[in-house]
């Protein structure tokens, strides 16, 4: 029984490598500015899509990759300097309101862009193919996306624990009235940081097509699954956003594999259970 | 005030004249399809195959002028589906009401059609019981159990002994559940396992994996079209389950064109069994897909077919009315209906005024360097088996 469910763990941790992908620049960004941004999903779908369109005219995956980052980079930017930035003090509910109209609109756009049909990718051969290990099978596409998400997670925590711009980041999101008097200027520490998490959200969803398809509901569907990975690893923390998506993708494959008249229900069990135990998110701070 | 209120009846007077006459020379056709939201792209095939019928065949029948009004639904809304087809009847005017992609919505509006007495036909909706909600109800696509007994059949025929099913939990799954492992049981084979599955599933590979522990003959699964036929596929690729040493039989949305592509050639030698495929080797359906293709710069699928003989449908039984729209008339004109449709021949059951069609058994083969559903088998005049059932 183990050859088979190490399969299937496998699979459930890959998967919870790509939801890490899409959920950490939510949460950083959440925990900083405490901006609900529900348009999320959107720049992760922008990013699927222009990997999509990239690869129509010949490009190969890898090169599309890059450019799928830095699309929903820029145009988050591009957002949250003339619509965004103008409720950072209104109520939450307001925030709501703005990011999912702008969910809905990219809906949309999406759909009279490109049409409602799914968007296959072809990756290139030896994505394609698996690697046997003791009798299991493990897909080179999702050895490949852990390899991605765990050198980006390296990165990031390099980058915030070791870098001045890092520092910034952290008394930004720990204290914005005291990094503001200290003369950092969070407004341009949280534009960046905003950017980035934009462009890992496209990342993950160009990475995520070949797992989960691309239509253009993609925005809707994958920011249920965001929230949940943001609220249970707790808002401003990477490592939490790591961990919450490890257990809820692993939880997720072995509740289906073990007990599958649960289904998909397990993982809405598992984030009641851990929010009841850690209110504010496994790793959170408020 | 007075006189206000004259030239307020004076007014409505005016426009009732004119509504009156033209009521008569036009037929409304009232549309109801999920134009937004998730199952999008079903009502845009499904509106192509109404457009291209009136395209070619002009907007005029048995004297009367045809009128399309549509109404996005959204989704799966049967309290939206309800109260759009009331106001059709009641604020537009409308004759009949057609569309429906999915089945809480068609037994919705079922209730209004047999209230208002309104003809309506059903041009997607697959669940066995919608016709049974209204006597002025036919439908022109297909059932469930219709396209799942004739495979369940088959494929004990065919010499498969075990199989392990492996279906969405949702209406049309359970029932494809049902008629499948039916109608296998029947002809002699084992059921080794079955699992159902959360509908809007993303990642299927512990499902896969239980369906090969239990090491069966065939595998049959039935998902929903959309992300879930490419994702079910590419995991059984991943936990080793192929055509060459597991047979794969499906329900047709698996093998639908996109999922063809995003699948690859990990889906050479599924077989499936389907109503309808653009490939199907008739002249007329090659004039058929030429046409749509001129239209819409795509190919019909099986939503395109069902909206393209609704059209034929209503059309035809207009021409047997002599262009009286109402409700009786109009689905006696239907019952009994024979037409040869781009799909082969078709004929609507006088009983169940449901559709009779051709059940083809396809299998996923390379063609030209393209991955397309060949059709090796089929079986003919299929009636919808769970109303043939029914104690009459």
């Amino acid at each position: 029984m183990i050859a088979p469910a190490l399969g299937v763990l496998f699979d459930g941790f890959a998967y919870g490598m790509l939801l890490f992908l899409l959920s950490v620049g939510l949460s950083v960004t959440l925990g900083m500015m405490n901006f609900v941004n529900l348009a999320h999903g959107s720049f992760a779908m922008l990013g699927a899509y222009v990997t999509v369109t990239l690869m129509e005219r010949g490009w190969p995956f890898f090169a599309t990759l890059p450019c799928a980052f830095l699309a929903s980079a820029i145009i988050s930017v591009a957002l949250e300097r003339t619509l965004f930035r103008r409720l950072y003090r209104a109520s939450d509910l307001q925030q709501v309101l703005l990011t999912l109209g702008v969910v809905f609109v990219s809906v949309a756009a999406a759909a009279w862009l490109y049409g409602t049909m799914q968007q296959p990718v072809r990756l290139p051969a030896y994505l394609r193919s698996y690697a046997t290990v003791m009798g299991v099978n493990f897909s080179t596409y999702r050895l490949f996306l852990i390899a991605v998400a765990l050198a980006i997670t390296v990165l990031l925590v390099a980058a915030l624990d070791y870098t001045r711009f890092g520092a910034q980041v952290r008394a930004s999101v720990d204290n914005q009235r005291m990094a503001l008097g200290l003369g950092i200027d969070v407004d341009s520490v949280f534009a960046v940081t905003f950017a980035l998490g934009s462009g890992l959200a496209g990342l993950g969803g160009a990475l995520a097509i070949e797992i989960v398809g691309l239509d253009p509901n993609f925005a809707l569907t994958y920011l249920i699954y965001v929230l949940i990975v943001v609220a249970v690893g707790g808002l401003g923390s990477i490592r939490g956003s790591l961990l919450a998506a490890i257990v809820l993708g692993v939880s997720d494959a072995a509740g289906k594999y073990y007990v599958p008249t649960l289904g998909a229900f397990l993982i809405y069990l598992v984030m009641v259970s851990l929010l009841l135990w850690r209110p504010s998110g496994l790793f959170g701070r408020r | 005030m007075l006189r206000v209120i004259t030239l307020c009846v004076g007014l409505l007077a005016l426009l009732a004249g004119p509504f009156g006459v033209h009521a008569q020379e036009t037929v409304k056709i009232g549309v109801i399809l999920p134009f937004s939201g998730q199952f999008a792209d079903t009502g845009v095939q499904l509106d192509n195959g109404i457009k291209l019928y009136m395209q070619q065949h002009g907007n005029t029948v048995a004297g009367k002028k045809i009128e399309v009004i549509r109404k996005d639904v959204g989704g799966i809304a049967p309290e939206v589906a309800k109260r759009l087809a009331q106001e059709l009847i009641v604020r537009d005017g409308a004759d009949i009401l057609a569309g429906f992609a999915l089945t809480p919505n068609a037994l919705a509006a079922a209730e209004v059609s047999a209230q208002a007495k309104k003809f309506m036909v059903v041009m997607n909706a697959a669940t066995s019981s919608i016709t049974t909600k209204s006597p002025y109800l036919a439908r022109t696509s297909v059932t469930v159990p219709q396209l799942d007994e004739t495979f369940g059949s088959w494929a004990a025929k065919s010499g498969i002994k075990t199989v392990y099913t492996m279906v969405s939990d949702y209406g049309p799954g359970l029932d494809a559940e049902t008629a499948f492992q039916r109608a296998f049981q029947e002809g002699g084979g084992k059921i080794v396992g079955s699992v159902r599955m959360p509908v809007a599933n993303a990642d299927f590979s512990a499902f896969v994996q239980r369906a090969k522990d239990a090491n069966p003959e065939a595998i049959f699964i039935f998902v929903p079209g959309g992300t879930q036929p490419a994702a079910i596929g590419k995991a059984l690729a991943s936990r080793g389950i192929t055509p060459q040493n597991t047979k794969i039989l499906g329900g047709g949305e698996i093998t639908f064109e996109d999922a063809l592509k995003s699948m690859g050639d990990d889906a050479i030698g599924i077989i499936t069994a389907f109503h309808y495929d653009y490939n199907h080797a008739s002249p007329l359906n090659k004039e058929f897909v030429t046409a749509y293709n001129k239209a819409f710069g795509r190919n019909p699928d099986i939503y395109s077919i069902g909206g393209y003989d609704g059209m034929h449908l209503i059309y035809a039984a207009l021409q047997k009315t002599g262009g009286k729209a109402d409700g009786q008339d109009l689905i006696d004109a239907a019952k009994g209906m024979m037409w040869e449709s781009p799909r082969g021949p078709l004929s609507v059951d006088p009983e169940t005024r449901d559709i009779v069609q051709t059940v083809y058994i396809r299998r996923v083969e390379k063609v030209d360097g393209r991955l397309v559903n060949v059709e090796f088998d089929k079986v003919e005049n299929v009636k919808d088996p769970l109303k043939a059932r029914m104690p009459k």
